[in-house]
C-alpha cells in the first residue's frame, strides 16, 4: 500500500463514524466493501489495460482534503449565471457533494416523482434504497468507484413511480465551490425509474471557480425497470484544473428504451466509465457521446455494453474534437454473452484532430459469444477536409471561420442526436466560444 | 408434373397458405397472381423447400413422388428452379464458380461426370447471350453490386444453364424497367419447352404481355380463388384484386350456406 | 435454427492428414533449460562466439520476464523445464547432396506434398525443409546463387556469412522484445536466412517448410530476410506437426528488413496440429514476426492463413520508417473445436506519407475463439499517414466467439486512420440460395466461406491459394452450425 492510498484510508477512518446511515448494517457493508477493494487495488495504473492511456499520477501527487460539511453561503442568485438558457427543469442542487435544498427548485414536482438528497434518504427511508444502492456497480470495481463507495454519503436520490411521465426535465446540478481548496468529493446518486415511467434526466458537473483544482469522483447508479423510458444527459463542464472521474451504471430491464448522452468539455483530466447492462430481453439503448478538448485537457470515455439477454439493440456513437495539446481517449467495449441471440450492436467513434500537438487513442472492441448477431464497429481519426476549407475560403469565408464551421459540422451529427434542445444550443455556443478564434491549428500546412 | 392438393402452410404459427390446389403439366406456363400478402412468395418458397415453413396439411407430388420429403438441394437436382424475388449477394464467389458448382452437383446427382471445362465455358457463353449479359459479369461476385435488372437477368441466366424441368419465377418482373423486362421475358420464352413447366408468380399482369401464360390463377388469402386463361389477367388489371376477392368471398360463403 | 444447424454440425468432423509421426533416430537433448543448454546448442552448431554471448544475454533477460497475459487465450501453465530444446535427426550436419539425406526424411516431405528433389518441385519454388531443430535440405541454392541471392538455413548463414547475421539479427526484434522472443533468441536452433542483393528480383519463390516431429520438444526457429535496395522477394512458409495428446510449443521469430525501394512479400499457411475435438493436444504457436521498411518506398506485405494450432498468438508487424513506405497485413484465421487464436498486426507509422492496409477475416466454429488484435500507431513526426483496416468475423455455431480489439493511437493531425469491423453469422439466405441451385450444404458453406476470404487468398501466390482454400475446407469439416 502506498502513501497516497494510506492518506485516503486515514481520511476515511476520521470521517466514517459521521457518515449518514452509519448505523445501518447494509450501508456500512457497502462502504466497507468499497474501502477493502480500494485498499487492495489502489488507484488504477497505466499497466492496467483499461487505463493504458490515462495516467493518474497527477492525482496521486496531490493531497486532497475531504469537502467540509458546512453551508457554502451561496445564494440562488449566485447560480443564475450557471443556468442553461431555455431549460425549464425541476432543479436539484448539490454543493460540494451535499444536497442544498435552499438552492434547489423542487416545488413543482409532479406526483410520482421523488427527488431528495441521498443522505436524507438514508436517514429517513434506507429500506427503500437497499435493493439497489451499491448493487448496480460492478462486483470488482476499479479503485475510484470503490473509493466512492467507501465515502458514500450524499448525492441525489431519484425515484420515478410506476407509469409516471415526468412533465419536465430533472436537472441535477453538482456544483463544486472550492474557494481555492483542493477538495476531494465523492458524490453518489441513485436513480430508479419504475415500470412504464418516463423521464428526462440531466446531470451537470460544474464549479464556481475557474482556477480550482479538486478531485470530483462521482458515481451514479440508474435502474430502468420494465418498459420505462429514460433520456439521460451528463454534461461535464468542471473547472479547467479539475480532475473528474465519473462512474455511470445503467441497468435496463425488458422493453426499456434508454439513451445516454455523455458530453465532456471541462476538467483537466476527466474520465467517464459508462456501463450499460441489459438484464432482460428486448431492451434498446442509445449511447451518444461528444468530447471537446483544448489546452492540455485529457478526456477519456470508457463505455461497456453488456448484451446478456436476447433481442436487445445497442447503438453507440461517440465523437471527439481535440485541439491545441488535448488528448482524447475512447474505449468502447461491446460484449454479446452466450445465448444473447438476435443481438444488434453498433458502435462508431470518430475523432477530429485540429492541432499538431493534439492526439487521440481509440480502442473500440467487440467481444461476441453468440452467433445470431449483427454487430459492427468503426473508428476513424482524421482532420478537416482541406478541400472543404479551400472551397469555403474561395467563397470569401475567413479561414478561421471556415475551420470552425467545418468543425461544427463534424460535431453536428452527434449533437443532433441529443433530443433536449437547450443542450444542443449550449453546445453550439460552447463550440463557437472555444473554436471560433481557432488560429493555432496548423493542420495541412 | 406437379400436383398440389389442399396445401396449408404456416410461418411462425401464422397461417399463410390455407388450402392451395394446383395442377401443372409439362409444357405449360402458369401465372399465379395475387395481392401482397396473399401467399404467392410463400408458395414459391414452399415448392423450393425453404426452411421456416410448417406444412400443416395437404400434399405436393412432383413427377409422382412426394416433393415435401426432399431437401432444398435435392429438389434443385430433381429439376426445380426458383428464380428469387430478391437474389442473394455472395461476396467473393464469382458467378462462374457458382454456376460450375451447381451444374456439376446436379450432374453428379444424375450419375454424370463433371462437365469438361471447355464445354462448360461454351455453354455459359451461349446462355449469357440469351439474357444479353456481358462476359465480364461472369467473373464478378454473385449479384454483388448488381443493379435490380442485372440481378434478375442473372437469375434467368442460371435458369437457362441449369435447364430445370419446373421453373418457378418469383416476382421476376418487380423493379424492372421496360427494356430489362423485355430481356427477361425473352429469356423465359426461349426456355419454353414441351418438357418444361413454368410457374410465373407476379403481382402485375405487365410481364404476362410478354410471357403469355396458358393458365392464370388468382391467389387471395392463401387460396386459389379463380382460375382462367390469360384474359383473367386483363380482367384483374381492370377491376383490381379487392373486387375479385370480395366476389370470391361471397361465392365461398354461398357455398358454405348451401 | 433447426435442421440446418444439425446438418451443418455434422460437417465438422476434422481429419488432420498431416498428423503422422516419422520413425527416425534423433539426437534429442533431455528436457530442461539452463545456461548450459544454451551453450550446448550454440556449440553443437559451431557458432561464432558473438552468437553464444547473444544467446546467453537473451536467456538471462528471459529469466527476468513474465509470460504475457493480455491476449484473450486460456491455457494451463507451461513447464519450460519439461521441454526439450534441441532435437535433430541423426545424420551428418552441414550442407549435403540429396542422396545423403535420410530417405525417411525425404519420404516425410514427399508425404506432406513437399518433394525435395528439384525436378519434382513446383517450378519456380525453392524450399528449405526444417525438421524439428534443424534444416535438412535447401533446394535450388545454386540457381539462386547465380542471381546473388543467399538462401540457406540460418545455421549455415552463421558459418558462411556471420557478418550479415551479426548486422541484422535482433535488429528488428531485439532479444528482449517479449517473453517468447527472448526465449527464442536464447535457444533458437534453425530457420531460414535470405539475403537479396541490391537491384535483384529474386528469380523464384522461396519457401520454408517447418515440421515438428519429436515428442516433448519445442520448435524455436528463427528467420531473417534482408532485401537490399531495389530488390524483391516473395517468401512462403508452411508448417505441420504430428497428432499428439500433449501440447507442444512453437515460439518462432521472423525478422524482415526492406531497404529503400525493396519489397518483401511474406506468406504463411499455418497448419500445425490443432488438437482434437476436446481440445487435447495441439501446438501452442507463440510467434513474433516483425518487418521494418528501412528506406523510402519500401514495402512489406504479410499474408497469413492460420487454420492450425491449439493456440495462435502472433502479430506480424511493420515498422514504417522510410518515407512513402507501405505495410500490408492480410489474414484469414479459422478456429474450430477448442482452438483459440489471438492474432492481428501492428503498423507503426514513423516516416512521412506512409500507408498501411489491414484486412482480417476471422472464422469461428465449434467452441473456437478468434480474436483480432491490431495496433495502428502514428507517431508525431509521421505526416500524412494513411491506414485502412477492415476486420470481418463469421460465426458458425452458438458456442464459438469472435472478438475485435483494434487500437488506434494517433499523434499527428495529418493522419487518416479508419477501422471498420463487422461480425455476423453465415448467411442463411446465401445457404438457401446456393442449395436451391443444387449445391450440398457442405459445398454451399465452403463456397461462402471461401468467398468471405477471397480478399486475402488473392494475395497468396497461386499454388498456396489453392492449398489454403483446400485447407479451409478440411478445417471446417464438421464445424458448421
Amino acid at each position: 500500500m502506498n502513501d497516497t492510498v494510506r492518506a485516503y484510508l486515514d481520511a476515511h477512518s476520521g470521517a466514517a463514524a459521521g457518515l449518514p446511515g452509519g448505523a445501518i448494517p447494509w450501508v456500512r457493508q457497502v462502504r466497507e466493501q468499497g474501502l477493502a477493494r480500494f485498499s487492495e487495488v489502489g488507484f488504477p495504473t497505466t499497466r492496467d489495460e483499461d487505463w493504458k492511456y490515462t495516467s493518474l499520477r497527477a492525482i496521486e501527487k496531490h493531497r486532497f482534503i475531504p469537502a467540509p460539511d458546512r453551508p457554502s453561503g451561496l445564494t440562488s442568485g449566485d447560480l443564475t449565471a450557471l443556468d442553461i438558457p431555455g431549460l425549464d427543469a425541476h432543479r436539484c442542487v448539490f454543493v460540494n457533494g451535499r444536497f442544498a435544498p435552499a438552492l434547489s427548485s423542487l416545488d413543482r414536482l409532479p406526483a410520482g416523482l421523488t427527488v431528495t438528497g441521498l443522505a436524507d434518504a438514508l436517514n429517513e427511508r434506507a429500506d427503500e434504497l437497499e435493493p439497489q444502492l451499491g448493487r448496480l456497480t460492478p462486483h470488482n470495481p476499479n479503485g475510484l468507484i470503490a473509493l466512492n463507495s467507501a465515502f458514500l454519503a450524499d448525492g441525489a436520490y431519484v425515484r420515478v413511480a410506476r407509469g409516471c411521465a415526468v412533465d419536465r426535465p430533472l436537472e441535477l446540478v453538482y456544483l463544486v465551490h472550492a474557494n481555492g481548496q483542493a477538495l476531494a468529493l465523492h458524490p453518489r446518486s441513485l436513480i430508479i425509474v419504475e415500470p412504464g415511467a418516463e423521464a428526462v434526466i440531466l446531470e451537470r458537473y460544474i464549479s464556481t471557480g475557474d482556477g480550482d483544482r479538486y478531485l470530483n469522483n462521482t458515481t451514479t447508479e440508474i435502474l430502468v425497470m420494465e418498459s420505462a423510458r429514460v433520456d439521460y444527459y451528463k454534461l461535464q463542464d468542471e473547472s479547467p484544473k479539475a480532475y473528474h472521474f465519473g462512474g455511470l451504471f445503467v441497468h435496463q430491464d425488458s422493453d426499456t428504451v434508454v439513451s445516454t448522452n455523455n458530453i465532456a468539455v471541462g476538467g483537466s483530466l476527466a474520465r467517464t466509465d459508462l456501463a450499460v447492462s441489459f438484464n432482460a430481453p428486448g431492451a434498446h439503448s442509445t449511447l451518444n457521446g461528444l468530447y471537446i478538448g483544448t489546452g492540455r485537457q485529457h478526456l477519456d470515455n470508457h463505455t461497456q455494453v453488456d448484451h446478456r439477454f436476447p433481442e436487445c439493440v445497442s447503438d453507440e456513437f461517440y465523437k471527439g474534437i481535440l485541439d491545441v495539446r488535448a488528448r482524447g481517449v475512447f474505449h468502447g467495449r461491446i460484449v454479446v454473452h452466450q445465448d444473447a441471440q438476435r443481438t444488434e450492436a453498433q458502435q462508431q467513434n470518430k475523432n477530429l484532430l485540429l492541432s499538431r500537438q493534439a492526439e487521440v487513442d481509440t480502442k473500440p472492441q467487440l467481444e461476441i459469444y453468440a452467433d445470431d448477431v449483427k454487430c459492427s464497429h468503426g473508428a476513424t481519426v482524421g482532420q478537416l477536409d482541406a478541400n472543404a476549407v479551400f472551397y469555403l475560403r474561395s467563397r470569401a469565408v475567413a479561414e478561421s471561420i471556415a475551420r470552425s464551421l467545418l468543425t461544427y459540422a463534424f460535431a453536428n451529427d452527434v449533437i443532433n442526436r441529443f433530443a433536449l434542445a437547450p443542450i444542443r444550443q449550449q453546445l453550439e455556443q460552447h463550440l463557437a466560444a472555444k473554436l471560433l478564434p481557432a488560429d493555432q491549428g496548423e493542420v495541412g500546412m | 408434373m406437379l400436383s398440389i392438393k389442399n396445401l396449408h402452410a404456416d410461418v411462425d404459427n401464422k397461417s399463410i397458405l390455407k388450402g392451395v390446389d394446383l395442377e401443372v403439366k409439362a409444357g405449360e406456363v402458369h401465372a399465379i397472381m395475387g395481392p401482397n400478402g396473399s401467399g404467392k412468395s410463400t408458395l414459391a418458397n414452399v415448392l423450393a423447400g425453404r426452411e421456416g415453413y410448417q406444412i400443416t396439411q395437404g400434399e405436393v407430388t412432383y413427377n409422382g413422388h412426394d416433393l415435401l420429403d426432399l431437401s432444398v438441394e435435392d429438389r434443385a437436382r430433381e429439376g426445380i428452379f426458383l428464380a428469387f424475388q430478391y437474389p442473394v449477394e455472395i461476396p467473393g464467389v464469382s458467378n462462374l464458380y457458382l454456376l460450375k458448382a451447381a451444374v456439376n452437383s446436379i450432374r453428379k446427382y444424375r450419375g454424370l461426370d463433371e462437365m469438361p471445362a471447355v464445354e462448360f465455358m461454351k455453354l455459359i457463353r451461349d446462355k449469357a447471350k440469351l439474357v444479353d449479359m456481358k462476359p465480364e459479369f461472369l467473373q464478378r461476385s454473385v449479384n454483388e453490386g448488381f443493379s435490380g435488372g442485372e440481378k434478375k437477368r442473372n437469375e434467368i441466366l442460371q435458369m437457362a444453364v441449369l435447364e430445370p424441368a419446373l421453373a418457378v419465377l418469383d416476382e421476376t418482373d418487380s423493379g424492372l424497367d421496360i427494356d430489362a423486362l423485355k430481356i427477361v421475358a425473352g429469356g423465359v420464352n426461349a426456355l419454353r419447352h414441351e418438357e418444361r413447366a413454368i410457374i410465373v408468380v407476379t403481382h402485375y399482369q405487365r410481364l404476362l404481355d410478354y410471357v403469355v401464360p396458358d393458365y392464370v390463377h388468382v391467389l387471395a388469402d392463401g387460396r386459389v380463388i379463380r382460375t382462367g386463361d390469360k384474359s383473367l389477367a386483363l380482367e384483374l388489371e381492370r377491376h383490381g384484386y379487392t373486387e375479385m376477392s370480395e366476389a370470391a368471398a361471397s361465392a365461398i360463403e354461398a357455398r358454405a350456406v348451401s | 435454427m433447426g435442421s440446418s444447424a444439425n446438418e451443418i454440425d455434422h460437417l465438422v468432423k476434422r481429419e488432420y492428414k498431416e498428423g503422422f509421426v516419422t520413425d527416425i533416430e534423433s539426437e534429442t537433448l533431455p528436457p530442461g533449460l539452463s545456461e548450459d543448454v544454451v551453450r550446448i546448442i550454440s556449440t553443437k552448431k559451431n557458432e561464432p562466439e558473438f552468437m553464444q554471448d547473444w544467446r546467453l544475454s537473451a536467456y538471462r533477460n528471459w529469466l527476468k520476464m513474465r509470460e504475457p497475459k493480455w491476449a484473450s487465450v486460456h491455457y494451463s501453465a507451461i513447464d519450460y523445464q519439461a521441454i526439450s530444446y534441441f532435437s535433430a535427426p541423426k545424420q551428418q550436419a552441414g550442407p549435403q547432396s540429396l542422396d545423403e539425406v535420410d530417405p525417411k526424411l525425404l519420404e516425410t516431405y514427399e508425404k506432406l506434398g513437399i518433394p525435395l528433389e528439384e525436378q519434382k518441385v513446383l517450378a519456380g519454388v525453392a524450399v528449405d525443409a526444417v525438421f524439428d531443430s534443424v534444416s535438412v535440405k535447401t533446394t535450388f541454392t545454386d540457381k539462386l546463387a547465380e542471381a546473388g541471392v543467399i538462401f540457406c538455413s540460418i545455421s549455415e548463414a552463421l558459418q558462411m556469412h556471420p557478418e550479415l547475421v551479426r548486422q541484422y539479427l535482433g535488429s528488428v526484434v531485439p532479444a528482449g522484445d517479449n517473453f517468447y522472443a527472448a526465449l527464442n533468441s536464447a535457444v533458437f536452433s534453425d530457420g531460414s536466412f535470405v539475403y537479396v542483393p541490391k537491384g535483384v528480383r529474386c528469380p523464384m519463390e522461396l519457401s520454408t517448410y517447418f515440421r515438428i516431429n519429436a515428442m516433448n520438444t519445442g520448435q524455436f526457429e528463427r528467420t531473417l530476410i534482408i532485401a537490399d535496395e531495389g530488390s524483391y522477394v516473395s517468401y512462403l512458409e508452411g508448417c505441420t506437426a504430428p497428432m499428439r495428446d500433449e501440447n507442444q510449443l512453437h515460439a518462432a521469430v521472423v525478422e524482415l528488413i526492406a531497404m529503400k525501394d525493396a519489397e518483401i512479400k511474406y506468406s504463411t499457411v499455418q497448419n500445425w496440429y490443432p488438437g482434437d475435438e476436446e481440445g487435447r493436444g495441439g501446438i501452442y504457436n507463440f510467434v513474433t514476426k516483425r518487418g521494418v521498411c528501412r528506406g523510402s518506398n519500401a514495402k512489406i506485405s504479410w499474408t497469413q492463413v492460420e487454420t492450425g494450432s491449439a493456440i495462435t498468438w502472433k502479430y506480424p508487424s511493420v515498422l514504417l520508417e522510410g518515407d512513402n513506405s507501405v505495410g500490408e497485413f492480410y489474414s484469414v484465421a479459422l478456429t474450430n473445436n477448442r482452438q483459440q487464436a489471438d492474432t492481428g498486426t501492428k503498423m507503426v507509422h514513423i516516416g512521412n506519407n506512409t500507408s498501411s492496409t489491414i484486412v482480417s477475416k476471422g472464422i469461428s466454429a465449434g467452441h473456437g475463439q478468434n480474436a483480432y488484435r491490431g495496433l495502428v500507431k502514428v507517431l508525431k513526426g509521421a505526416d500524412r499517414a494513411r491506414n485502412y483496416s477492415q476486420c470481418d468475423s463469421l460465426l458458425m455455431g452458438d458456442r464459438c466467439g469472435a472478438h475485435t480489439f483494434p487500437y488506434l493511437e494517433v499523434k499527428n493531425p495529418t493522419a487518416q486512420v479508419e477501422h471498420e469491423a463487422t461480425t455476423s453469422k453465415i448467411g442463411e439466405d446465401q445457404l438457401y440460395y446456393c442449395r436451391q441451385r443444387g449445391l450440398s450444404e457442405e459445398d454451399a458453406v465452403s463456397m461462402i466461406v471461401n468467398g468471405f476470404c477471397k480478399q486475402v487468398f488473392r494475395e497468396l501466390p497461386m499454388e498456396f491459394a489453392v492449398e489454403a482454400q483446400k485447407l479451409l475446407d478440411v478445417s471446417l469439416e464438421g464445424a458448421v452450425g
